[in-house]
């Protein structure tokens, strides 16, 4: 689903955020990337995301080189991607609701799809009591539900999840996790940054260990080992 | 599908506007500033045009004519200066009217009256009064007297015309012609000036607004949606800056003329601002709205391309 061909990444200052990574994800994989800070992990997922460009190397999306496509193109290939961050990035001015409809009216989506699909996601993670509430109005935990639901709304192929626990408690990353697991147990692709060991070792999944720009492991069966 | 996207935009940006109460108040009020400063600067535009204007009717020429002067020949010269296409009006004064007139003036100069009542006869002969349309024609005015001389010579070959003013007007209307140059220029380069000044502190001021939004821009772009979909509610909150700028100046435009409009008459402008507000508030209505409605769209449009590119 997802290839890298000996993709490395330098900035104009001579630093080197990836050097000569190449590595495949299947559909329905669930891949953690783990590493510490500063090792890669967020340009990698900035790459699949184009919101970075190569500086040698290709990131191919199926058959599709990511980096070539047009913009009308780019569109369409993110609306494929949920993506969740640690910090959420909720629209601040848009209630639960209308950030979710944000999304599906980014996709095109009709009215009466988004008046059915947005409170029945706001219901799979537990928000539906908190629909019409601004982020300021909710707890990390509830914040990074909403950016789930968001991420999920549109049906994709795959979820990027940069260190999507990495502001919440252990209650709360837990539960989080566990919507990711049961996201990926449904057929999404799912990609996971983290810093939790506990995360990682609880999952017992693929997990690609990144190091200087550089993957020094990838175990099927891995855990958090640096 | 389009209009169900227009409707997307239109309600986003109404929401925007609307929710990001503090940043519009403050978008709003610049832009209202701007606004006032184009609308002063037409008003201001027309007080000189007819400041202009009343001091070009208070020029003109009189012609001197000698007292033995036939009135049919000074008639005669009155018609053939009307004929002139550069001549507004030409008025006369037969000599009784200018003794009259004469006397009106100097009542309360002793002096003068006494030498007066000594003489005999009327000492002061009739008088042309030439308005020209445009002050810059009244050298050819003159020169055009002083050379016919079929015209302002009597049959035995005397001259009528006891003497022009034109000479001794000359220099107050060369400065007239030329103050009246300068300050055309002058107003219009201040009207470009002080516009481009407040064009551009809406435009930042605009762009700060968006600054703000720049994290939310990007958001929007990774959940897929097109540059369109993304810059068009952005667009429309500067159309609302726009419009609601222009109607908070036409509001205030109402009392301030009404307050300037006697002043500004008092003091010879020969104009009413208040009225001129009502005459021509078609006009400044689509000045002010049309200003307001490009200046807050191109603003957001331009502001937001920036933060497109990801």
């Amino acid at each position: 689903m997802i290839y890298f061909d000996k993709v490395s990444k330098s900035y104009p200052d001579d630093s080197i955020a990836l050097e000569n990574v190449s590595f495949t994800i299947e559909p329905k994989e669930f891949v953690s990337i783990v590493g510490q800070s500063g090792a890669g992990k967020t340009t990698l997922l900035k790459m699949i995301l184009a919101e970075e460009r190569p500086s040698e190397g290709s990131v191919f999306f199926e058959s599709a080189n990511i980096h070539k496509l047009r913009p009308n193109e780019l569109n369409n290939y993110r609306r494929r991607i949920g993506t969740v961050f640690q910090d959420f990035r909720l629209l601040p001015n848009k209630t639960a609701y209308e950030n979710i409809a944000f999304a599906m009216e980014a996709a095109g989506r009709t009215e009466e799809e988004i008046a059915a699909d947005v409170p029945h996601v706001l219901e799979l993670v537990d928000l539906g009591r908190k629909m019409w509430n601004f982020p300021k109005e909710l707890s990390g935990g509830e914040k990074q539900r909403v950016a789930i639901a968001r991420a999920i709304v549109n049906q994709p192929d795959l979820i990027i999840a940069d260190e999507p626990t990495g502001n919440l408690d252990p209650v709360n990353t837990f539960e989080i996790i566990q919507i990711l697991k049961k996201i990926n147990d449904l057929g999404t692709t799912v990609i996971l940054t983290t810093h939790n060991k506990g995360v990682i070792d609880a999952l017992g999944k693929r997990v690609i260990t990144l190091d200087q720009g550089k993957i020094i492991r990838d175990d099927k069966n891995g855990g958090y080992v640096i | 599908m389009l209009l169900t996207k227009f409707k997307r935009i239109a309600r986003s940006g109404w929401v925007n506007f609307w929710r990001n109460g503090s940043v519009s108040l403050a978008s709003v009020l610049v832009m209202t500033v701007t606004l006032i400063i184009i609308a002063s600067l037409l008003l201001s535009g027309a007080l000189l045009s007819s400041t202009l204007n009343t001091i070009r009717q208070k020029v003109d020429i009189t012609v001197y004519f000698v007292t033995n002067a036939p009135d049919d020949q000074i008639l005669n010269i009155q018609k053939n200066l009307q004929a002139l296409p550069e001549v507004a009006a030409v008025d006369y004064i037969s000599s009784d009217d200018a003794l009259a007139a004469f006397k009106a003036r100097h009542i309360n100069d002793a002096h003068t009256m006494t030498a007066l009542s000594e003489l005999d006869t009327n000492p002061l002969g009739s008088e042309l009064t030439i308005k020209a349309k445009d002050p810059t024609q009244y050298a050819g005015i003159a020169q055009y007297l002083s050379s016919n001389n079929s015209l302002v010579n009597a049959p035995d070959g005397t001259p009528i015309i006891d003497k022009i003013n034109y000479a001794q007007n000359k220099d107050a209307i060369d400065a007239i012609n030329r103050i009246m140059a300068s300050s055309r220029k002058l107003g219009l380069a201040v009207a470009i000036f002080f516009s481009l000044i407040s064009i551009l502190i809406t435009f930042n001021t605009i762009r700060l607004a968006i600054y703000i939004s720049r994290e939310e821009i990007a958001v929007m772009r990774l959940v897929g949606a097109s540059g369109q979909y993304i810059r068009g509610p952005f667009v429309i909150e500067g159309l609302l800056y726009g419009a609601a700028s222009a109607a908070i100046t036409l509001m205030l435009l109402y009392p301030v003329t009404l307050w300037l409009g006697p002043i500004g008459e008092n003091l010879g402008t020969g104009i009413n601002l208040f009225g001129y507000y009502l005459n021509h508030f078609v006009w400044i209505f689509f000045v002010v709205v049309g200003s307001g409605l490009a200046i807050g769209a191109l603003s957001s449009y331009l502001a937001v391309k920036r933060y497109l590119k990801i």
